[in-house]
């Protein structure tokens, strides 16, 4: 009868273990979301952005330690905000998916914001840099890694005017990124006073022509042209610069900080400025790590600019539904008080409104078909001069 | 107005007029033999410039680098290559849909557009991004005042100039251009007088996509640089300025063209408002122009449709 017992216990036991073992090796499927522009003149950062998001992905299910397996559902909001809302909402209704890493271009990621809002559906925005994403409302849900194009602005206003030049003529695009770079930067630029502006000009996402523009600006003869757009019309309108003999600094936003703008160019890139926000992904803290897990993977494309905040966001999302588990609702209260959170981008810490706080701005010139950091640059030490400087 | 800077919009508008009118000029052809609008047009531009810079990387790894033969090899094969995707595209999409409603053609080169676009876009190593066209023309300038008057710029103007004199001179001095001038009239009268209809109509097809490789070139020779959404903008304009021309008629296209690309400067030099409208008002006028004019500024005369 014990004898009996004791196999009874001993079954008993044998098949609990068999189930907990069971479920340790068949994980719970959770879904996780990425959108970003995979098609399009700016899908090279898309793409950079998407893989960086699934090494995050593939990392963790990687490890052995994690409690859920995750799968990585991928959108293309091909940098349209009419498409944007489209596939957010599309995202944001289907209930598997948890939480998402979203958008790089900012006219994208403003448009998109409300739908999050509405379906209670928590997003790390990965690279748009708009402040009014975090700004404008006071949504739980949406948070971003990445800085606003306010500071980056700053720094840039503060490097023209202290170059000493005088005159500078604005060509931004008519999204809201571009307005929004228009707005900050000569903000910026008023409160230091010594630099005006000359003339503005406004011009499509996907002009191809911009000799009438460049034509005006020639004619106001300015010492710098700024230019709050993105890599594609960026390549034109330098090149354009070029075949029209103007000879003003060409002075860019986070938005050309890409390989994709060297290459267009080749050696009509030297000389030109950009900002972006955080360090180069090669120096920051996580930078040498996630570059050899990221080459690992033979992915196709680089990783570009954004990246290593992409990797960081969907890492984020990731340590969030291990703690609190796959619940919408969980995870936007626990994102809602991050401080001091280690990630391959540095510290992080979401303010009330969702935004990190990342002061760290990083001055770009392009020094021999590279983008190095200004204060390591040949024109930073005063070897080199870019147009007109004194 | 400086004379010099003034000067400096004439060529920037000439210059895009020019590859308006190459455009505009395919979109009147095919409108003309077929009575079809071929949506795909601008992409096979496209399609034509990436070709001739994919010569052009394959002649410079041969270790050519004479400019003259190297650019001669690229428009040679470019255009061909075009020609021949043109003639594909209209023996097996466009003539098999000949009895199908004419919004049926419309929406499948539509289609083809975007399978083109996005198979440079995939398919082209790195095609997502702009890539440098090289700059083959030679690059002297003399500066007139604020005026940058470029040798290339007049080369290419020139080019252009020609290659529409030559197609005028196919059109209505040869026996081909009489063939192509029966059937844009009257298709089954044209088959009574022993004209090969198909044939016609694939070589027509291969003479509007040929001048669009060429417009293609020429687009990367001006800017030294192209990318794979080319072919839409330039696709939606082209088309533009063959409606405001006159559908069917070669002089209002290359008419059309110009207008347009004076549009255009105007828009972004003489108005007030923020040179981001120039678009709305270019686009504006011609819906004006089309109210006032339904059928273009040339009116259609059934003798001068080709």
């Amino acid at each position: 009868m014990s004898k009996t017992r004791k196999f009874t216990t001993a079954g008993i036991a044998a098949l609990i273990f068999t189930v907990a073992a069971a479920t340790a090796d068949a994980k719970d499927k959770v879904k996780v979301g990425f959108i970003g522009p995979l098609t399009g003149g700016v899908s090279v950062n898309g793409l950079g952005g998407r893989n960086s998001a699934d090494l995050a992905v593939r990392l963790r299910n990687a490890d052995p330690k994690s409690k859920y397996e995750y799968e990585l559902v991928v959108l293309d909001d091909e940098c349209k905000p009419n498409v944007a809302v489209q596939v957010a909402t599309n995202m944001a209704a289907d209930k598997d998916i948890i939480a998402g890493a979203t958008h790089y271009c900012s006219a994208t990621a403003i448009a998109t914001v409300d739908v999050y809002h509405k379906f209670g559906f928590p997003v790390i925005v990965w690279g748009a840099v708009l402040p009014d994403i975090t700004y404008r409302n006071k949504y739980d849900e949406v948070h971003r890694v990445n800085g606003t194009m306010i500071n980056q602005n700053d720094a840039n206003a503060e490097l023209i005017s202290r170059l000493g030049y005088k005159t500078v003529a604005v060509i931004h695009d008519t999204t809201d990124y571009g307005k929004g770079h228009l707005e900050y930067f000569s903000k910026a630029l008023d409160k230091i006073g010594k630099t005006k502006i000359v003339g503005t000009f406004g011009v499509t996402a996907d002009q191809q022509d911009f000799t009438s523009e460049l034509t005006k600006i020639k004619a106001l003869n300015p010492d710098v042209i700024y230019f709050g757009g993105l890599t594609p019309i960026g390549v034109r309108i330098r090149s354009q610069m070029d075949k029209l003999g103007i000879k003003a600094v060409f002075d860019g936003t986070s938005g050309i900080v890409s390989d994709a703008y060297i290459q267009g160019l080749g050696p009509l890139a030297e000389g030109t400025l950009a900002f972006r926000e955080g360090a180069p992904t090669e120096k920051l803290p996580g930078g040498k790590f996630f570059m050899e897990k990221y080459t690992a993977q033979k992915y196709d494309n680089p990783p570009e600019a954004y990246g290593a905040f992409a990797y960081a966001a969907m890492d984020m999302i990731l340590d969030t539904i291990e703690k609190v588990g796959p619940d919408r609702k969980k995870v936007i209260a626990a994102l809602g008080d991050v401080k001091d959170r280690d990630s391959i981008v540095g510290k992080i810490t979401f303010d009330d409104h969702g935004q990190n706080t990342v002061p760290v701005i990083t001055k770009y010139v392009v020094q021999d078909g590279k983008f190095v950091e200004w204060d390591e640059s040949e024109y930073g030490s005063g070897k080199r001069k870019l147009p007109g400087q004194k | 107005m400086d004379a010099g800077l003034f000067a400096q919009y004439v060529m920037n508008g000439l210059m895009l007029g020019m590859m308006y009118a190459l455009v505009a000029v395919g979109f009147t052809l095919f409108f003309g033999v077929l009575d079809i609008i071929k949506f795909s047009h601008g992409d096979v531009l496209m399609v034509g410039a990436f070709t001739a810079l994919a010569t052009y990387v394959g002649l410079h790894a041969a270790g050519m680098d004479s400019n003259w033969f190297n650019l001669v090899v690229m428009l040679v094969l470019a255009t061909l290559a075009m020609a021949l995707l043109g003639m594909v595209i209209a023996r097996y999409l466009v003539m098999p849909l000949r009895s199908a409603p004419a919004l049926n053609t419309l929406l499948i080169t539509l289609m083809l557009g975007t399978v083109l676009r996005e198979s440079v876009r995939l398919f082209y190593p790195q095609g997502a991004n702009p890539k440098p066209f090289p700059a083959l023309l030679p690059r002297s300038a003399i500066d007139i005042g604020e005026f940058n008057l470029r040798l290339d710029n007049v080369l290419m103007l020139c080019a252009g100039v020609l290659v529409i004199v030559g197609l005028q001179f196919l059109l209505n001095r040869t026996k081909l251009g009489l063939a192509i001038r029966a059937v844009a009239q009257d298709e089954e009268t044209a088959r009574i007088m022993g004209i090969n209809f198909t044939a016609v109509v694939l070589i027509t097809f291969a003479i509007g996509s040929g001048l669009a490789a060429f417009a293609g070139v020429m687009n990367g020779l001006y800017y030294n640089e192209i990318n794979f959404g080319i072919g839409l903008y330039l696709g939606v304009i082209g088309f533009s300025a063959a409606i405001i021309g006159g559908l069917g008629s070669i002089y209002g296209a290359i008419l059309g063209g110009f207008l347009f690309a004076g549009l255009q400067t105007v828009g972004t030099v003489m108005l007030p408002f923020a040179s981001a409208y120039k678009d709305v008002f270019a686009f504006a006028v011609v819906i004006a122009i089309m109210a006032w004019r339904p059928t273009g500024l040339i009116r259609e005369k059934i003798s001068e449709r080709v």
